[in-house]
C-alpha cells in the first residue's frame, strides 16, 4: 500500500523572507490519480508545487517524490528525481528559439544517447498524443496558446515520468481548449499509469477529472475529498469557492478602515 | 531625515556587496559548468553566430569609418611636422593597441551584450529557465556557458576585423585620397608595430573585455526581475556597466602594458 504513494508532504512549512507561505501542509497522492490543489490566487498552491518540484525546500517538515527526501538531496540527486517528473508551466514555457519537434524532443537528446530516427519518431508520438502531430514544425509564436499548453504537455512526458504537475493549465483558455485539456490530463493519466497533480482554481472544470481534492487557504489544508465529497461540502469556505459566490469567508473587500471614516461622513454629520 | 539617508545608504551598499556576490559565484559557476559547452561544441558555434558574426556589420563599418577618420587627422597633425609618411605607424598602432580592442568592445557590448541579456532576461520572465531545471537540465551548462565561450572567443576576433577595417580605411584616406607614399605608409607600418608589445597586448585586451562584458550582460540577464521593466533596466544597466567596465579595464591594463616602453 505504501508503495502506491508517490507524493507524500508532511508539516510542510515555507515561508518567503518573514511571510509564511505554507504552514503546515499534509498531502498525499497515489499512483495513477488525478490530485488536485485548489484555492484562491495568492494561497500558495503554486508554492507548494514548487515544494514538490524541489525548486524551493521546505523549512520544516519534508517532502517525498517516489521514496525520496528532497529536502536531503543534493543537486545531483533532485536532478535524478525530476527525471521523473514532468511539469507543465502556466503559459507553457516553450523554448521560443526551438521549433515544436525540437521543444518535445528537448529532453530526449539532453538525457538519453538514442539515435534521432528514434527520437523522431517518440516525439511525433508523444505530440500525436496531444492531437498536434501537424504542428511540428511550428514555432511557439505560431501557437495558439491552448496549443502551446499540449506542446509542453507533450514536452513534459517525453520521458514517461511517473508524476507529472500542472501549474493553473485551464488559465485563459477557451471553452474547446478547456475541454480537450482537462480530458488530455485524465487520459494520459490512466494510459501511462502516471500521477497528476493540478493547481487550479477553475473549479468545474477539475472537478470533472479529478480522483481526489485539496482546498488551500491562508497556507493550511481547509478541506479535502473526492470530487463527489466537495460538492457536497457544507464548509463555508468550500462552498463558497464551489459555487463562486462573491462574498463569504473570503470577504469581497481588502481590508480597509471603516467606509464612513474613509469618506469623513462622521466628521460632517458631527 | 538623516537616520533614512542613513539607512539608506547601508542598505544600498549591503544590495551592492551582495551583487558583487552573487556575480562571482556565477562567474564561478559558469566556469565550473564549462564542460557543455567544449563537449557539445555546436552550442557555442551557434551562439557565436549571433554574437560573433551578427555583430560583424557594425564592427566593420565602424572600424572603416574609425580607420578613415585616423587617416585625415593623423595627417593633418603629421604634416605640420614634415613626417606624413608615419601615418601608417599611427595609424596602426592607435588601432590594435587602443581603438581596435576598445571600441569594439564598446559596440560588442552594445550591439551583442544588450541582446544577451534580453534574451536571458526573457528567458527567465517566461519560465523557460525554471522549466529546463525542472527537466534537470542546468541552464548555467546549458544556456550560459556557451553564450559566455562564444562572447569570449567572438572578442578578438571582432576586435582583429575592427582594426583591420581601420588600417583598411586609414590606407584609403591617407593613400588614395591624400596622397601619402604608399611604400611608406607599409614599410613604416612593419618596421613600427611589434608583434609582441602591440598585437598580443591589444589580442589580451580585447580577450579581457570579451569576458567582462558576456559575463556582465549574462548576469545582468539571469539576475533581472521577471518583469518588462525589470529586463529593460538589466538590458541598459549591460550597456552603461560593460562600457564603463571596458574604460576602466582599459587603463588599468595599458598602464601594465606599456610601463617601461620609450
Amino acid at each position: 500500500m505504501q508503495n502506491d504513494i508517490l507524493v507524500e508532504i508532511e508539516d510542510a512549512v515555507f515561508g518567503y523572507g518573514a511571510r509564511p507561505v505554507l504552514k503546515g501542509i499534509n498531502l498525499t497522492a497515489k499512483r495513477g490519480q488525478v490530485v488536485a490543489i485548489m484555492g484562491s490566487s495568492g494561497c500558495g498552491k503554486t508554492t507548494l508545487l514548487r515544494l514538490i518540484g524541489g525548486q524551493i525546500k521546505a523549512g520544516q517538515g519534508t517532502v517525498r517524490v517516489a521514496g525520496e527526501s528532497l529536502g536531503e538531496l543534493d543537486r545531483a540527486g533532485l536532478y535524478r528525481v525530476r527525471r521523473k517528473m514532468g511539469m507543465l508551466f502556466q503559459f507553457g514555457a516553450l523554448f521560443t528559439d526551438m521549433s515544436v519537434f525540437d521543444n518535445v524532443a528537448f529532453q530526449l537528446r539532453e538525457h538519453t544517447d538514442l539515435p534521432d530516427d528514434v527520437i523522431r519518431d517518440l516525439v511525433l508520438m508523444k505530440l500525436h498524443a496531444v492531437g498536434l502531430r501537424g504542428a511540428a514544425q511550428l514555432m511557439p509564436a505560431e501557437l495558439s496558446g491552448g496549443m502551446a499548453r499540449r506542446v509542453a504537455l507533450a514536452r513534459a512526458i517525453a520521458l514517461e515520468p511517473s508524476l507529472v504537475m500542472y501549474d493553473e493549465p485551464f488559465a485563459g483558455l477557451d471553452p474547446i481548449s478547456l475541454g480537450v485539456t482537462g480530458n488530455l490530463i485524465r487520459r494520459l493519466t490512466d494510459t501511462l499509469g502516471l500521477t497528476s497533480l493540478v493547481v487550479t482554481h477553475d473549479v468545474q472544470e477539475s472537478l470533472k477529472i479529478v480522483d481526489y481534492v485539496y482546498f488551500v487557504s491562508e497556507g493550511v489544508i481547509v478541506a479535502e475529498g473526492t470530487a463527489a465529497e466537495i460538492r457536497a461540502s457544507g464548509l463555508p469556505y468550500v462552498h463558497q469557492f464551489v459555487h463562486g459566490e462573491s462574498d463569504g469567508p473570503v470577504p469581497f473587500h481588502y481590508p480597509a478602515p471603516p467606509y464612513v471614516d474613509d469618506l469623513r461622513l462622521g466628521a460632517q454629520s458631527a | 531625515m538623516l537616520k533614512q539617508a542613513i539607512e539608506n545608504l547601508g542598505n544600498h551598499t549591503i544590495q551592492g556587496v551582495w551583487r558583487i556576490g552573487f556575480a562571482s559565484r556565477f562567474f564561478l559557476s559558469m566556469l565550473l559548468h564549462s564542460g557543455t559547452a567544449f563537449r557539445r561544441f555546436g552550442l557555442t558555434i551557434r551562439e557565436m553566430y549571433f554574437t560573433g558574426v551578427l555583430s560583424l556589420i557594425i564592427i566593420l563599418v565602424s572600424g572603416l569609418f574609425v580607420g578613415m577618420v585616423l587617416g585625415l587627422q593623423g595627417y593633418e597633425t603629421l604634416q605640420r611636422y614634415g613626417s606624413e609618411s608615419a601615418l601608417g605607424t599611427l595609424v596602426a598602432l592607435s588601432l590594435v593597441r587602443e581603438l581596435g580592442p576598445v571600441l569594439a568592445g564598446l559596440l560588442f557590448a552594445s550591439r551583442a551584450g544588450s541582446a544577451i541579456t534580453a534574451e536571458i532576461g526573457l528567458m527567465k520572465a517566461t519560465e523557460q529557465l525554471s522549466a529546463m531545471e525542472m527537466m534537470a537540465v542546468d541552464p548555467i551548462a546549458r544556456v550560459v556557458a556557451p553564450r559566455f565561450w562564444a562572447g569570449v572567443i567572438s572578442m578578438p576576433l571582432l576586435a582583429a576585423l575592427f582594426s583591420a577595417m581601420g588600417v583598411l580605411g586609414g590606407y584609403l584616406v591617407g593613400v588614395k585620397l591624400i596622397g601619402v607614399d604608399e611604400g611608406s605608409f607599409w614599410s613604416q607600418m612593419q618596421g613600427a608595430v611589434d608583434f609582441e608589445q602591440d598585437i598580443l597586448n591589444g589580442v589580451i585586451k580585447s580577450v579581457v573585455f570579451g569576458i567582462a562584458v558576456t559575463t556582465i550582460a549574462l548576469f545582468e540577464g539571469y539576475d533581472a526581475p521577471p518583469t518588462a521593466e525589470g529586463v529593460s533596466g538589466a538590458t541598459t544597466r549591460t550597456v552603461v556597466t560593460s562600457s564603463l567596465v571596458v574604460l576602466a579595464l582599459d587603463f588599468i591594463l595599458t598602464a601594465f602594458m606599456f610601463r617601461g616602453l620609450n
